[in-house]
């Protein structure tokens, strides 16, 4: 890969798999060390974020690096990874984030008997986060889109004794995996239609994408992908019972990360996907109901983790809905809003983990009074909180006024879009303010205990998330240098300028600005009334989307028990009707789609011996089929085996005619042995009517087989191939049998396959013949089977 | 099937299979025979010996579990092209030596061993099968 110049791609790969070795380690050094090897465990995100920040000033005066190397050159497919504007500061919020939230969950999951392998979940998270938003190559990209998926699972399932923990995690997997899979199927697309197969290409070649046939296609795959993941309704129901994950859990991936994914991929694409009738309709539509949707059920929500998450799903339709715009503003405005919300979600939601820590409830109308005694995690909250709703000098005012600049026109696309965000924002300023003021203010409720400030490790993170939302707003200058201009330029496809500073400016954006925060404290003071009509209206409606994805588990679930009952009959004559018939099909249909019916064979010259052999055969047929029982029958079976060895043998296939004695000989002793186990009535005893059928199917086998074969013997005999091995069996292999050079070394690779089958064969069938029937029907493996 | 003239040839009659099985094993690479036919002949031995003696003096006598041996010859296969790795040419291709034994001249091959772990696959996977049948409770 060329375009290395300064960054060092090799600490680049360094910081890639940095988390995954401290994922590895962390069970060990937890029981080495107890909770204090978090200390030691944040080291690795925190190297990582170092080694990022290196590439700060480079990124941010426009080089884009890219390093990697081939991964399956057949398939055009490279592990490779691309660091612009974009994917560093995500890499940073990742890694920045990661470290305060790893030292978090040392203080709070302090004592938890599986702490190692929560902190290795963690970290393995991070990692795959961290490779989704560095990924370059598009199949890259989809793993590590699919690991963030599955080590999501692993966390929201953490606790998995609990029944709605592992429901979460198992709904988080459903929707959020699907996605992933309609991504990979937009990836195919995308290469199939313009044969690039990395991000760096896609966006240098947008114009073809948007003008291809296969635009909607693309479009509606990659949108699944990221709006299952950035949980836009009505995809987001898994987003609020993901809340069942430890609280650390909670802040990292569904505030700060993960859930960003969706959008992420949304303005890595939006160059060369965006800008057409369709994004910017799409888009904005489903944005703006997740929107209001999303804040709305944020108030009605009683518990503070709900209430966040809520606001989350809020948050990422805003984002989308920017997005969706595609404007230059509305793209500023959606990074500014980005970096806010990471950083102002992520503290309260570790501000929630805190209360709960120290109340031991989250339920809001049981908190109260706890500034008191918890006076940093308050100072937090409230740093969190004025980012969230805006207040300037916060960041979040930055982001609310260049929403607002991008809305700003009297055109009704732009009203609807500018209504939906006022609503929106004017109830997550209220959504804010119950978690972050209602629990500390106000006289205590008698049922809390004993509340109390954590350790460091507990307030750090929300405390510097606070406090750099507040610092970044003040310092604009520096913060739209180095962190959201980059961004913002390789999200909008061009470098871009950003201006906006946190002194107040008396224009239609400022007022609308304040509009939202009168509102909210509205909303705010009349919250209660508001939950109560919201329960209300929903106790109304009856149905939402988390009852319709358990109705529809339950129909896949029926659907797939209906579909296994058709095919997987459990009866050995069906099974075997259905494998004979197929062949029968498949062999007259191939000889009469290709006309190749044999000729009349001429009868050739048979000599005396040869007609006994041929009188020997049909001997045991005739056997086989008026045989009493099925004992007698398998026996003459053996008969016509023979003489077929016999004929091998005269027609000069010593080979051959050896080995169909031997396994003539073993498949009757063997049969004959089933037969005794199976406890079969020793004869066949249905009515001819039944055996009809039967026998017509086994003369339609017969006669297909025979016809193939004389169809086969009449075509030309190409000798390519015996001549080529009779020339080299004993030149070149050291062998005159030319059947045992072919299998040991000509086709070595075949038969290694095949005794790999023979033995795997061995085993199966092994297992079948240790099955006991049980006294109720019940097949049960016996325990108490020998193996010497 | 146990009766005393059975019971009393069989184990030679094992002896003399398995000892044929062998000689059948290593002509293959030049005359009628292979590992393929040398595990088969061998298994139907075992198979003989397991009807007229029954399963635990075969099981005795074969010291390993015969699925054990399918494995091992398995592995034996998979070796001997590994080792043509080893000696930097592609997998499975042939490695001859003729080192002279007692003034005779022996042929050893990668391919001989190949045959030699065909032969163990074939006789572990049948003898499980047919003694694994022949297995009675009351065994």
């Amino acid at each position: 890969m060329d375009g290395l110049n300064g960054f060092d791609a090799d600490l680049g790969y360094l910081a890639l798999a940095l988390p995954f070795i401290a994922a590895v380690l962390a069970p060990l050094l937890t029981r080495v060390m107890k909770s204090h090897a978090a200390w030691l465990l944040a080291l690795a995100p925190a190297g990582a974020f170092w080694i990022f920040l290196s590439g700060l000033r480079e990124v941010a005066e426009g080089t884009v690096h890219r390093f990697g190397f081939e991964w399956i050159p057949s398939f055009d497919i490279d592990f490779s990874f691309r660091l612009d504007g974009l994917s560093l500061i995500f890499a940073l919020l990742i890694t920045g984030i990661g470290t305060l939230i790893i030292l978090y969950a040392g203080g709070y999951m302090k004592g938890h008997k599986d702490q190692g392998r929560f902190l290795s979940f963690m970290l393995m998270f991070m990692g795959a986060m961290l490779g989704l938003v560095l990924a370059d190559d598009l199949m890259t990209l989809f793993v590590y889109w699919e690991l963030t998926s599955i080590t999501s699972f692993l966390l929201i399932g953490f606790d998995h004794t609990r029944e709605k923990a592992r429901r979460g995690a198992v709904q988080a997997l459903v929707i959020t995996g699907g996605g992933g899979l309609a991504l990979l199927a937009g990836f195919i697309v995308i290469r199939e239609v313009t044969g690039l197969t990395s991000m760096s290409d896609i966006l240098a070649a947008g114009d073809v994408l948007r003008q291809s046939a296969a635009y909607l296609p693309i479009l509606i795959l990659v949108l699944c992908g990221a709006f299952t993941k950035s949980a836009q309704m009505p995809l987001h129901v898994w987003l609020p019972n993901a809340m069942e994950a430890p609280t650390p859990v909670s802040a990292y991936l569904h505030s700060a990360t993960m859930v960003k994914a969706g959008v992420y991929l949304l303005m890595r694409m939006q160059p060369a996907l965006g800008d057409t009738t369709l994004w910017m309709t799409i888009l904005p539509a489903f944005g703006g109901v997740t929107l209001v949707m999303g804040a709305l059920l944020a108030v009605r929500a009683t518990d503070i983790k709900i209430t966040l998450a809520y606001t989350t799903v809020a948050s990422l339709g805003l984002l989308v809905m920017l997005i969706g715009v595609s404007s230059e503003t509305a793209i500023i405005g959606a990074t500014l809003y980005l970096i806010a919300h990471s950083l102002f979600k992520g503290g309260l939601f570790m501000v929630a983990g805190s209360v709960d820590h120290g109340a031991h409830t989250r339920e809001i109308d049981k908190l109260g009074g706890l500034a008191r005694s918890m006076p940093v995690t308050f100072l937090a909250a409230m740093l969190c909180a004025l980012s969230m709703g805006g207040v300037t000098p916060f960041i979040g005012f930055l982001a609310k006024e260049e929403i607002y600049h991008a809305v700003e026109y009297a055109d009704p696309y732009y009203i609807a879009i500018a209504a939906a965000a006022i609503l929106g924002n004017a109830l997550m300023f209220a959504a804010a303010f119950i978690v972050a003021l209602k629990p500390f203010v106000g006289s205590m409720p008698a049922e809390i205990h004993d509340p109390h400030e954590g350790e460091l490790r507990i307030w750090l993170g929300p405390l510097v998330l606070g406090v750099l939302s507040v610092v970044a707003g003040l310092y604009y200058g520096v913060y739209h240098e180095f962190f959201s201009s980059p961004m913002a330029s390789a999200a909008y496809g061009e470098a871009v300028e950003i201006e906006i500073g946190w002194v107040p400016h008396l224009n239609l954006a400022f007022a609308l600005s304040m509009a939202t925060i009168a509102l909210g404290i509205a909303i705010y003071v009349g919250s209660a009334a508001l939950r109560a009509v919201l329960s209300r209206m929903l106790a109304a409606i009856g149905w939402g989307p988390d009852m319709g994805f358990d109705q529809a588990m339950r129909g896949l679930v029926r659907f797939a028990s209906k579909v296994t009952n058709l095919i997987q009959s459990g009866r050995l004559d069906y099974y075997m009707t259905t494998v004979v018939v197929a062949v029968v099909v498949a062999l007259f249909a191939s000889m009469w789609l290709a006309d190749g019916f044999p000729e009349m064979p001429t009868i050739p010259q048979i000599k005396i011996y040869e007609w006994i052999v041929l009188g020997l055969i049909l001997l045991g047929i005739l056997a086989v089929v008026i045989a009493k029982d099925r004992l007698t029958a398998i026996v003459s079976l053996g008969i016509q085996g023979f003489a077929v060895a016999l004929i091998f043998m005269l027609q000069g296939a010593p080979d051959l005619a050896f080995t169909q004695f031997m396994v003539e000989t073993l498949s009757v002793v063997i049969l004959a042995l089933v037969m005794t186990r199976l406890k079969l009535s020793p004869a066949d005893h249905r009515p001819l009517r039944e055996k009809l059928p039967d026998a017509l199917l086994a003369l339609a086998g017969g006669a297909g087989f025979g016809l193939f074969l004389l169809a086969v013997i009449q075509t030309p005999f190409d000798s390519t191939l015996s001549d080529f091995f009779e020339r080299y069996s004993y030149a070149i292999a050291h062998g005159r049998n030319i059947v045992n050079v072919i299998l040991v070394d000509f086709r070595g690779v075949d038969t290694m396959g095949e005794i790999a089958v023979v033995m795997t064969t061995g085993l199966a069938v092994l297992a079948l013949i240790r099955i006991r029937v049980g006294r109720r029907g019940e097949r049960t493996i016996d325990p108490l089977e020998k193996t010497p | 099937m146990r009766t005393i003239i059975f019971r009393f040839t069989a184990p030679y009659l094992t002896s003399l299979m398995v000892l044929f099985s062998i000689f059948v094993l290593l002509r293959g690479h030049n005359e009628p025979g292979g590992g393929f036919i040398g595990g088969l002949i061998a298994a139907s031995a075992f198979a003989i010996y397991g009807i007229a003696c029954g399963v635990a003096p075969v099981r005795r006598a074969l010291y390993f579990h015969p699925m054990t041996l399918a494995g091992g010859g398995l592995i034996l296969a998979v070796l001997s092209g590994v080792l043509s790795i080893v000696f930097g040419i592609e997998f499975l291709t042939g490695l001859w030596a003729f080192p002279t034994f007692l003034g005779t001249e022996v042929a050893l091959s990668t391919p001989l061993f190949f045959d030699i772990g065909v032969y163990l696959v074939v006789v572990g996977a049948i003898s499980t099968i047919a003694l694994a049948l022949e297995e009675r409770e009351d065994d």
